[in-house]
């Protein structure tokens, strides 16, 4: 693809088209139910299909952006419209265009009311999550970070569960109270710095004394976002609430800009507190594995069960960045992607249940094995790979991470792994209480095993979960030279502060 | 004599007159002719303010500069695009009279006067000549007792904040020994001695002001008169006034008193933090939705006196683009308030809002860009607006300040989220009549100028700092 095509801006903007053309069919309810399933669903295979040309044509040996688009936007200002991608965020930007559709084509039955909004608000969503991974301008990145408040808020509050009135303004109002602080924290950037261009922040140090401040101001957002424990609160209720495919943009997406942002911005700007208070993002993390895991074998609610295997899974992975080695960063940017994928296929999983019996509770279930054999082994696969079996995505990440947290500290390895223990056990627990057993309940034996468009939805997800798991280096190759990268520069930053002292 | 720099506001008043008479002679009804003749003078005058050359005239009470362009533009924006949706609703509610879209002019012309007002006195004159039409158009629908009280009290307490003002003027006159701004501020150039007596003045004069601008602790009267008065009037005010009495504020502070910055600044730090608590605070429990506009305006002037009160240039072009975008965000969400009603009849609770997502998806879409951009979520216009003074404050140190800012816009997130609640998480069997065209395309208008400003922000963003260069110098 020749430079000066602006595909990222493409990406980013073509669900916008789709949103558009949506809003203007008007006639029957059913007709144009039915060609807002159809034009949403087009529209996001036709970015999916557009973004491949990410995966054929990022440069893997490089660690510099790629694919730039540069556009004056707030020349008075140094604010400018800049995008592009890196190994850190091109596979977020591919996992974000390809879970949309798949999300779509899951909604497809499930969401009968409104479904004119439900699809805009979907291509809405997409487009923030593009732009949020693809901004290269600490202004448009926040833009685009808070812009997903609106589709998601709208997503839970409308098409949510009983109680979706009360998570969806906790989903707000939590994300919303954390990003103001990181304004703060943009604000100072922008005039000391003078710019928020974030290549040429890079290069700007930020004094000693305000990097504590600033970087608790970016911790304030990307916790909640995680989310980190104790602000976890506000996932459980909003991934409960939530339509299936809400939920499955909520885990495979949205907790992923906290840890991205980590990696963009907490990291390479501010090298002295992030060494700081490495410490204390590792107590968080550990905190959160093992007390989200124990609070997850407690649950009777599958989603809520699988909410806090999340936030059990994101302790990993903030545990993976702030060891600040090759082995952890990459591990973490693994997890990241393979929780992508698995949480949202578990999330899909329960959502096939639900639409046929309404229920999420555990115990309305068991013996499902019997009447739907295909679900049962769909079910078991990402259940594995959400327990870290070898050979499926979670392993690859968590094993990289762990090795990491070992180099660093053996205490926070431990419990890094305790957390993988008890996940097999919530899990296993869940899968039992769910699949197997007697088939007591009448009305479970009648239920039908995955349609076609289920196979479709899963068949994807399945493929990538062992191809993951399978060969990780054709994953990993994309973000080495990055973080790499990153690591030499934090390391150089915090030598030339040592030098100085001495 | 340069009086013709005056012609925008000398076309108002001659128009004003003609119109009156124009409207009184006929035997029949006149209201919609007039306020279509009123609009009609409101873009002339417009054109007149665009044609305006720099400079002073009437022996130094009158001054036009680009600050007073860019203030005058948005007030005469303000002022037509609410009229336009009175002339539907007064039509229903029995209220089509051609005397208020007159008054509304005369109003504006007091605007005006006060925006270039480059004299103590001429300020005086200008805000005397906004205040008397609008006591009158508070009490419009005279039949009704909640109008009649929000018209008397209005003019009560107004008359008291006229009579703070002239005290503070008296004052400043005794001791500075001109109402000149230029005089005065060679006066308090630095190096002279500051007496007591200018800087009590100086309060006095602040207090008068922030009384129009209904900040904090001068807004008691807000809520009551919002809530009392036909819901187009409570548009007129929301919009248009508090623009002309935003500019008055900035022109004294920084123009005469720029000097005396030392004894200002802390009254306006307190005055902005307080209106920014206050107005999230408050906004909370209320059920009145007219009510609700209130306390978030006073909210809003808070935030824009932000910009002032950190006493920057910046900080002073962000109170510019606060107030731009305030006013078209209010604009559109008062068509969609003055469009509420049920089977014919004007209803006013955030509750009546019910299902609103279901029955006119058009008016709530916009009703909730509106709702997110005062909440101030990008990538809405509002957020914007936000941005830059809380740059301004952070630029200038005062990080406690925008730290309260930044809290109150999350706890008024709340509250702008629970009409978006409303709208479409809850349902009614009695959905509200579908808005009129007219109003619907107020509503779309600002409405796209919400979502669209991110896209091309710098027209806006270099006439304010084109403005901010001339006032400040």
């Amino acid at each position: 693809m020749n430079p000066g095509f602006p595909l990222l801006s493409l990406l980013t903007f073509l669900p916008l088209v789709g949103a558009a053309i949506i809003l203007s069919v008007r006639g029957e309810e059913k007709v144009v139910a039915q060609n807002a399933r159809w034009t949403a669903l087009w529209t996001s295979i036709i970015v999916f299909l557009l973004s491949l040309a990410l995966w054929f044509g990022f440069d893997k040996s490089s660690a510099e952006f790629q694919f730039t688009e540069e556009v004056d936007w707030l020349p008075d200002f140094g604010i400018g419209y800049h995008m592009g991608v890196d190994g850190l965020s091109v596979l977020f930007v591919l996992l974000s265009t390809a879970l949309t559709p798949l999300c779509i084509l899951a909604s497809w039955e499930s969401i009968g009311t409104r479904v004119r909004e439900y699809m805009i608000s979907f291509l809405v969503l997409e487009t923030m999550m593009v732009g949020m991974f693809c901004a290269l301008d600490l202004v448009l990145f926040y833009v685009f970070f808070e812009g997903v408040l609106i589709p998601m808020f709208l997503i839970i509050g409308v098409w949510g569960g009983p109680r979706r009135v009360y998570a969806a303004m906790k989903f707000f109002l939590y994300t919303l109270a954390g990003s103001v602080l990181m304004l703060l924290a943009i604000l100072w950037l922008w005039y000391n710095a003078g710019t928020t261009d974030i290549p040429e922040l890079f290069a700007y140090e930020v004094p000693r004394a305000v990097q504590g401040w600033l970087f608790f101001a970016f911790l304030a957002s990307f916790a909640v976002k995680v989310p980190m424990w104790p602000v976890h609160t506000w996932l459980p209720d909003a991934h409960v609430e939530a339509p299936t495919a809400g939920s499955v943009i909520l885990a495979g997406v949205l907790l992923k800009m906290g840890a991205y942002g980590f990696l963009r911005f907490s990291l390479p700007l501010l090298p002295f507190a992030s060494a700081e208070y490495a410490p204390l993002i590792f107590t968080l993390s550990v905190v959160a594995v093992i007390y989200t895991s124990l609070v997850a074998l407690a649950q009777q609610d599958m989603k809520k069960l699988i909410a806090y295997s999340s936030v059990a899974h994101m302790g990993i992975v903030t545990l993976g960045i702030f060891t600040f080695t090759p082995q952890g960063m990459s591990g973490a940017i693994f997890t990241m992607l393979a929780h992508g994928v698995v949480s949202g296929a578990l999330f899909l999983c329960v959502g096939v249940v639900y639409d046929r019996v309404h229920s999420r509770e555990i115990a309305r279930y068991g013996g499902v094995a019997k009447v739907m054999p295909g679900y049962a082994l769909l079910f078991m696969l990402f259940t594995m790979a959400s327990i870290g079996l070898p050979g499926t995505a979670n392993f690859v990440g968590e094993f990289l991470v762990i090795i990491a947290a070992w180099k660093v500290n053996p205490w926070v390895a431990g419990g890094g792994a305790t957390g993988m223990i008890l996940g097999a056990a919530y899990m296993l627990y869940l899968y039992r209480r769910v699949i197997f057993g007697k088939l007591e309940k009448p009305d479970l034996r009648v239920l039908l095993d995955l349609s076609a468009r289920e196979y479709v939805v899963f068949a994807p997800l399945v493929v990538l979960t062992i191809w993951m798991g399978i060969y990780p280096s054709s994953f990993l190759s994309f973000f080495e030279t990055s973080v790499a990268a990153l690591l030499a520069r934090h390391e150089a930053a915090l030598n030339v502060a040592k030098l100085a002292g001495m | 004599m340069n009086w013709t720099l005056a012609l925008p506001e000398i076309l108002l008043a001659v128009s004003g007159l003609v119109i009156l008479l124009a409207c009184v002679i006929p035997k029949q009804d006149t209201a919609y002719g007039g306020s279509m003749a009123v609009i009609g003078a409101l873009l002339g005058a417009a054109i007149l303010v665009l044609m305006q050359d720099d400079g002073t005239a009437f022996s130094g009470q009158y001054i036009a500069d680009p600050f007073g362009r860019f203030m005058k533009l948005l007030c005469l924006a303000g002022a037509a695009a609410t009229l336009l949706l009175a002339i539907d609703f007064n039509e229903r509610e029995k209220l089509a009279r051609f005397e208020f879209p007159l008054l509304a002019l005369f109003a504006t012309t007091g605007m005006m006067v006060m925006i270039s007002a480059n004299d103590l006195m001429s300020v005086y004159i200008g805000l005397e000549l906004l205040s008397l039409p609008l006591y009158v158009i508070a009490a419009f629908n005279r039949d009704s007792g909640r109008s009649a009280e929000a018209g008397l009290k209005y003019f009560v307490l107004g008359a008291l904040a006229s009579g703070l003002l002239l005290y503070g003027t008296s004052l400043v006159y005794g001791f500075a020994g001109s109402t000149n701004f230029d005089k005065l501020a060679e006066a308090f150039a630095p190096g002279q001695p500051v007496s007591a007596g200018v800087v009590v003045g100086l309060v006095f004069v602040i207090a008068g002001l922030a009384f129009k601008a209904s900040a904090v602790p001068f807004h008691m009267w807000t809520p009551d008169v919002y809530e009392g008065a036909p819901t187009p009037v409570t548009a007129f005010f929301a919009a248009a006034p508090k623009v002309a009495a935003i500019a008055l504020i900035v022109r004294v502070l920084t123009g005469p008193f720029a000097d005396l910055s030392d004894q200002w600044q802390q009254v306006l730090l307190l005055i902005s933090a307080a209106s920014m608590l206050l107005g999230s605070f408050a906004a909370i429990g209320q059920r009145n939705i007219k009510r609700l506009m209130a306390y978030s305006s006073i909210g809003h002037v808070g935030y824009a006196l932000m910009g002032l009160s950190v006493d920057t240039d910046v900080g002073v072009r962000g109170v510019l683009i606060y107030m731009a975008i305030y006013l078209i965000m209010n604009v559109g969400t008062f068509a969609v308030l003055v469009s509420m009603r049920r089977q014919g009849k004007s209803v006013e609770l955030i509750d009546d809002l019910a299902g609103l997502g279901r029955s006119h998806p058009g008016t709530a879409m916009w009703m909730a860009i509106f709702m997110f951009s005062m909440a101030g979520v990008p990538p809405l216009a509002g957020f914007f607006g936000k941005l830059y003074v809380f740059l301004a404050a952070m630029q200038a140190g005062y990080l406690w300040l925008a730290l309260i800012g930044v809290g109150t816009s999350v706890i008024g997130g709340y509250y702008y989220l629970r009409i978006i609640k409303v709208m479409y998480f809850d349902s009614t069997e009695q959905p509200l009549d579908a808005a009129t065209p007219g109003v619907g395309l107020v509503m779309a208008g600002s409405g796209l100028f919400n979502v669209l400003f991110i896209l091309w922000p710098a027209p806006l963003i270099g006439a304010a700092q084109l403005a901010v260069a001339a006032l400040v110098g």
